[in-house]
């Protein structure tokens, strides 16, 4: 078996496996820990207050006007990159055919022409976010393996795209297997690290939000 | 486990790590694993951090303040402890690591909650600070100004040893100011408490409350044996004592047939009372739990309570964060304000979005914290200054004091006013007869 057929074969299906059980697993052992009811009497309605959950979750994108002067450039740069990589997952015609492979849907594609300039963009805007963060200080100093192999895992599928795409240093089979293979081991990676952020986005903002709108207090 | 961290009862290292993490892990539910695992390290948090701001020294940033007990969490009980251990991913926490964090987690954190605004994860920063104390104080590792208060409020019901009982005190103040200071009535609609920084140090706001009180024809009481509102065991981490220190007022309430405990300008008092004492009774309280200020808006919206419109210039209010911010008293201070007529000119930063005064979560009773302490709150009074008010007014009492400090240490030319008294001194209409 080759490269490319081994990472879209049987590569893929362990890496979708190990992803879709360690998600799974992940989310059910936080489930299990224990909760504490609240005794406090709320001032107001269950209703109210997971209305305040859902819009936090919204609201929660973008950051409150108080706060913009400080933190509007970083959040500018985060979104840009999530952006693009949005656009290059979503919108190039040969993830499209593998999404349609493996769930029968599609959309409609972008030109390659113009993913190829969002790639670079976008991995231009990744270098600039690993750049902040080792000379950042407070970024630095949060910063562990995690933030720094989830970074260089989700740069190589982009890289290793790139180079397909263009079929620049090796034959567009190998390159073609090496992207693949590095998207394997994007989605093993995931349920260990931070990549599962993407998971607990919406329900982190909506707890907070609704605990906060319980009180009555601004979220 | 609430032994005192004494010389020869101090704990071992090891012990001390252990019962760190045992006290993290025993309180550690799914919601705060949720928060933990949450977190992206973008460091945002630190932008809203008045210490940070104020020093730009990376340590200060909030969801740093919680790494050990992170990195704890990570090796003990996440989703692939196992491997974190196997691979040796995280470190195990040693003693040493947690005395370093004293400074972080009492010193500079006045569990304000303005980082738990800013994450765009939405992680309530703040709630895991208050557990990582907890987690401290079960190390050992309270601060010893904060220790020694929870632990004699714990037992005496007052957290400093005074000349005169604060009981003798209050009716002192009574008859000092002419008021009337009900005392140890066996039934009342409403049961007062006081903070002990009035009786010390502000004793015309407890006037004020009295007078208040009269005015609106409420029946209520204070109770000797339930007399004060702040709770060391908050400040200090020790959840036990912080539960005794409730119970005490909750027992007189309901021995009392309160209908509602009324919490005096005192900011923790609220957040201890009002939204943590029921789940350390275990059961819902049996009477409501309202801020002075609240209750007075109340009041006012329900036309009992009238007010005369002031002769003043401009003013500016604080806004505690105990009760606006994490509290949701947003309006009350605000419609007090104008049914007195004040033309109210907002700090940059105001309701919500306030910087603490920098003296909350027992930093103003921390003599170490202080030089840090004067650091952080430049800020907040620049924007007092920058209103250009007159007066300036808050509604919690550790508040002003940390502003009268302020007022001393910086020559600063503002008095901190208490919004209590001037509604005191704005009454207007008969005084009420009680039912």
């Amino acid at each position: 078996m080759d490269l490319l057929g081994f990472a879209r074969g049987t590569g893929l299906k362990v890496a979708l496996v190990v992803f879709c059980f360690g998600v799974a697993w992940r989310l059910v052992a936080v489930a299990l820990l224990k909760y504490k009811r609240n005794f406090n009497e709320p001032r107001r309605s269950v209703a109210h207050s997971a209305l305040g959950g859902l819009l936090t979750m919204g609201s929660r994108s973008w950051p409150h006007a108080e706060f913009i002067p400080r933190t509007g450039a970083g959040e500018a740069l985060g979104y840009s990159y999530h952006i693009g990589l949005f656009l290059i997952v979503l919108a190039f015609a040969p993830h499209i055919a593998l999404f349609r492979s493996l769930t029968g849907f599609s959309w409609p594609a972008l030109p390659s022409s113009v993913i190829t300039i969002i790639s670079v963009l976008t991995l231009t805007l990744f270098l600039a976010v690993l750049f902040r963060r080792v000379t950042n200080g407070v970024m630095r100093l949060l910063s562990n393996f995690d933030d720094y192999f989830s970074w260089f895992i989700t740069a190589s599928v982009i890289v290793t795209g790139l180079a397909a795409t263009a079929h620049f240093g090796a034959r567009y089979e190998t390159l073609l297997g090496l992207h693949v293979l590095s998207f394997d081991a994007l989605l093993i990676w995931f349920p260990f690290g931070k990549l599962m952020h993407a998971f607990y986005l919406l329900p982190s903002r909506a707890f907070n939000g609704y605990l906060l709108a319980r009180k009555g207090a601004p979220s | 486990m609430n032994s005192p961290p004494t010389a020869d009862l101090a704990p071992t290292p090891a012990a001390r790590v252990q019962g760190a993490m045992r006290g993290f892990a025993r309180e550690l539910g799914a919601l705060s694993a949720f928060r933990l695992d949450s977190c992206i390290h973008c460091g945002i948090c630190a932008d809203a951090c008045h210490f940070y701001i104020a020093t730009e020294d990376p340590q200060y940033t909030p969801i740093w303040k919680v790494e050990p007990f992170k990195q704890a969490y990570k090796r003990e009980s996440s989703a692939f402890a196992p491997l974190v251990r196997l691979f040796g991913l995280k470190r195990e926490v040693t003693a040493e690591q947690l005395g370093d964090w004293q400074h972080l987690l009492f010193d500079s954190c006045n569990l304000c909650g303005r980082c738990s605004l800013i994450c765009p994860m939405g992680i309530d920063v703040a709630a895991l600070i208050e557990q990582a104390r907890h987690a401290m104080f079960e190390a050992g590792l309270a601060p010893p100004e904060l220790y020694e208060r929870a632990a004699l409020q714990s037992r005496t019901g007052q957290p400093e040893a005074s000349t005169e009982p604060y009981r003798d005190q209050l009716l002192a103040i009574g008859r000092e100011h002419g008021v009337v200071i009900p005392l140890d009535l066996a039934e009342a609609e409403v049961m007062l408490c006081v903070p002990r920084t009035d009786i010390e140090h502000y004793p015309d706001a407890v006037a004020a409350l009295a007078r208040v009180m009269t005015h609106l024809g409420v029946r209520c009481t204070f109770r000797s044996d339930g007399l004060i509102a702040e709770n060391y065991g908050y400040f200090a981490g020790g959840r036990d004592w912080q539960r005794e220190i409730s119970l005490r007022l909750i027992e007189q309430a309901v021995a009392c047939k309160a209908k509602t405990l009324l919490v005096p300008e005192c900011g923790h008092a609220y957040t201890a009372l009002r939204w943590e004492a029921a789940d350390l009774y275990g059961k819902p309280l049996p009477f409501e739990v309202r801020h002075v200020t609240e209750y007075l808006g109340e009041q006012l919206q329900a036309g009992r309570l009238k007010l005369k419109k002031a002769d003043t210039g401009k003013v500016t209010f604080h806004d505690p964060c105990q009760l606006v911010r994490k509290g949701g008293v947003t309006n009350a201070p605000r419609e007090l304000m104008q049914a007195m007529g004040l033309s109210v000119s907002e700090l940059q930063n105001h309701g919500g979005f306030a910087f603490c005064c920098g003296g909350g979560g027992g930093v103003i009773d921390l003599k170490g914290a202080a030089p840090l302490r004067y650091r952080a709150m430049a800020a907040k009074l620049r924007e007092v200054d920058d209103t250009g008010a007159q007066a300036f007014l808050t509604s919690c009492s550790d508040c002003r004091r940390t502003f009268d400090d302020a007022r001393e240490h910086f020559r600063w030319d503002k008095t901190p006013h208490s919004l209590l008294e001037w509604v005191a001194a704005q009454l207007a209409g008969p005084q009420k007869s009680q039912p």
